[in-house]
């Protein structure tokens, strides 16, 4: 079994700040970390690897300092990295991002087999969720998102059964091989890696492709180029001056009847509305 | 099991010192760090001394991200929270190539650093803490324990760059435990400031840069000192005191900071900048009367964890690359004649130290922090009459000179008996000879 789990380098969101003038993020200093909904994506491949045994490659697109993540995704055990960089892909969106990464995983594929491909849910940083999606469309693949658990795998006959985190409950899917699966936090624990993890982690090369070596096909459709998406306007959200307020009182109609009077009191409108209503009611009540 | 020639302990400037010159030596080096990335543990003001570093990376100064040669510096004596006395020394000299003393921002350097160590050979392991020592059943320590699964390690020779805190060598026994009264705790912020509002306030151009050290009552009588210290395009402050005497006075290094950072004479240099960041470590203080034992069979203690810290000339990291060098080139030849890291074969470490700058440093300043935790007067009352007498020498008010003289004279005998000035001067000599 060949899994490919794609992973990206994210600035740990819980070090950002927002520049008070210009509103945009301030990322000097701020620790780059592997996407922490990705880490549940590999952990979970990782965990197929040890129970029906795999060849687990992890690859991303991102700049060169990149290489960081991806080591610390062979540390926990990945067989494989490479690191999809190219001056080209600069400036990419998820629509942009997607085409490369669906290149690359077709010339992985055509070097071995692919039956799943990981992802996690979303990444922290754009917190768009198009990227897994974008890749199991252009390659044709089966895609299940939001899944919290893989119920059973069976590769010779080319199943997947999960469950998907849906409104209102939890969907169980059957689907075929190949797919692509989406994370979601929680599923599982990442590993705290063991010392030959880490010696090989430190030693192992990570493989690096530029747009010829992942099979970029139309260079149109890489970096800003391919990338329509426009940010119109970048602003932080005002915070609310209304603070949450404590009503208390001894029954149920004592706590009822202060809540009433605390929401006339602070809105004043809704009693005038109410009364209004009520008058209505009462006419409508005296003509019939 | 993994095996190699030796281990190096930690990331900081003695352990890259050591590994580097190790892997540069032929020697198969592994380097264990328990911060994310190398740097990420590490505080420092920062100075660079360029010679310490030379000796090691001849060429450093094409690649190291250094922010300004140290151009001017001044030494400020301050009260809690009015007046400074000051001198300033620039010499054009000084902003002359090769320049000897750098600005750095540790979090950098240390990045750049370990990739010198990685390029010459070495191969280093981060966010692995080293618990315990291995060792054979005649007592020689023959590798590392890590927290990590299948986490043992084996070794020829174990070199503890571990810092400050000194914990593998203490739980091991080798050495005892740090002492609170050796060290000192500083705490430091980074300011951002525009560079060209920076080289106007402080009257420098191009990389010239500015060292301001402190002392006085600003440290509210504990031993200790301040500095301000100017990057491209930011200002490190920070000040430290002696563990025992925050406790003793309740007081922490940030409100000393707060202090500092409002001080009429340090708010118009940092005023409008914006904080980047805040850190703070402890400081091996305690000078060569507190030196452990450095070397044992098939271990050596360098930089901090040793206390390799020349407190009065707020040096260190040189100290911690020196020192990091000589432990590597003791292991180097051994390593070439073939003999094994014995206590008595690396006794040449200690020979080297012995023979250098290092010891002979730490051994002039022996007493300077007996003379410092015993007699305060030197933190405190000293200070205070040095800034009273500038303020009433330079106050105009029509009293005659010769009366003011002798006014100030009488002051410093009134809080300092003749015969206490006396024996605070052969102190003072006695201490600093």
């Amino acid at each position: 079994m060949h899994i490919a789990v794609c992973i990206k380098q994210v600035p740990d969101s819980a070090q950002i700040r927002v520049h008070p003038v210009t509103n945009t993020i301030m990322r000097q200093g701020v620790p780059a970390i592997v996407n922490p909904f990705d880490l549940f994506a590999l952990e979970e491949a990782l965990r197929l690897k040890d129970r029906l045994g795999a060849q687990v490659t992890v690859l991303t697109m991102g700049p060169p300092q990149a290489e960081d993540a991806l080591r610390k995704c062979l540390s926990y055990g990945a067989d494989r990295a490479i690191l999809i960089t190219d001056k080209v892909f600069s400036g990419a969106d998820t629509l942009a991002t997607s085409y490369v990464l669906a290149s690359a995983l077709r010339t992985l594929d055509a070097q071995q087999p692919l039956d799943l491909i990981f992802t996690g849910k979303q990444t922290i940083d754009g917190d768009t969720a198009q990227v897994g999606p974008g890749i199991a469309i252009r390659l044709g693949y089966q895609l299940l998102t939001y899944v919290s658990a893989i119920r059973d795998l069976d590769v010779d006959a080319r199943q997947i059964f999960v469950e998907r985190r849906a409104e209102g409950g939890v969907q169980v899917l059957q689907s075929t091989l190949p797919a692509v699966i989406t994370m979601l936090e929680g599923a599982n624990e990442m590993r705290f890696a063991d010392m030959p993890g880490m010696f090989r982690a430190a030693r192992q090369e990570v493989e690096r492709w530029d747009r010829e070596a992942a099979g970029i096909e139309d260079i149109k459709q890489v970096g800003l180029k391919g990338s329509p998406t426009a940010v119109a306007q970048v602003f932080g959200p005002k915070p609310k001056a209304v603070k949450a307020v404590r009503i208390e009182g001894d029954t149920p109609t004592a706590l009822a009847d202060a809540f009433v009077e605390r929401l006339f009191t602070d809105f004043p409108q809704l009693e005038d509305a109410l009364l209004e209503h009520l008058d209505q009611l009462a006419d409508l009540g005296a003509k019939s | 099991m993994e095996q190699f020639d030796v281990i190096v302990v930690g990331a900081g400037p003695a352990g890259n010192a050591a590994a580097y010159t190790l892997a540069k030596g032929g020697l198969n080096v592994l380097q264990l760090e328990r911060g994310e990335s190398p740097g990420t543990k590490n505080v420092q003001g920062a100075i660079l001394y360029a010679d310490a570093l030379e000796k090691i990376i001849p060429d450093f100064r094409d690649s190291a991200p250094l922010e300004r040669h140290v151009a001017e510096q001044r030494m400020w004596l301050m009260d809690e929270n009015q007046s400074c006395t000051g001198v300033s020394y620039r010499d054009a000299r000084f902003s002359q190539e090769p320049f000897n003393r750098y600005t750095i921002i540790r979090a950098r350097f240390d990045r750049w650093f370990s990739e010198q160590v990685k390029a010459a050979g070495a191969l280093v392991v981060c966010e692995t803490t080293v618990t315990g020592l291995l060792r054979n059943d005649a007592g020689k320590v023959i590798g590392v324990r890590t927290e990590r699964e299948q986490g043992d390690i084996l070794a020829g020779c174990v070199i503890l760059a571990d810092g400050a805190n000194a914990l593998v060598g203490s739980r091991a026994g080798l050495r005892p435990e740090i002492d609170a009264r050796n060290m000192a705790l500083a705490v430091k912020e980074v300011l951002f400031l525009p560079k060209e509002t920076l080289e106007a306030r402080f009257n420098i151009g191009g990389k010239q840069g500015v060292v301001i050290e402190i002392a006085g009552n600003i440290t509210h009588g504990m031993a200790g000192t301040g500095f301000l210290y100017t990057n491209k395009d930011s200002i490190a402050i920070g000040i430290g005191c002696m563990l025992t005497d925050l406790k003793r006075q309740q007081l922490t290094p940030g409100q000393l900071l707060e202090g500092l950072k409002q001080h009429p004479a340090v708010a118009p240099l940092i005023d409008g900048a914006e904080m980047k960041e805040y850190s703070a470590h402890l400081i091996p203080e305690g000078g060569y009367k507190a030196l452990p034992q450095l070397v044992g069979d098939g271990w050596m203690i360098v930089g901090d964890s040793a206390g390799f810290v020349n407190a009065v000339h707020r040096e260190g990291s040189n100290l911690a690359m020196t020192s990091g060098r000589f432990a590597a080139e003791c292991l180097i030849d051994l390593h070439q004649a073939g003999k094994p890291a014995t206590a008595a074969n690396l006794s040449g470490y200690k020979q080297r130290l012995d023979d250098s700058f290092v010891m002979a440093d730490l051994k002039k300043y022996q007493h300077v922090p007996d003379l410092l935790n015993d007699q305060p007067q030197f933190l405190g009352l000293y200070p205070r009459l040095v800034g009273d007498a500038a303020r009433q020498m330079l106050v105009v008010d029509g009293e005659p000179k010769r009366a003011k003289q002798q006014r100030i004279m009488a002051q410093f005998r009134d809080k300092r008996s003749l015969l206490g000035l006396l024996g605070d001067a052969y102190r003072f000599w006695r201490a600093f000879r």
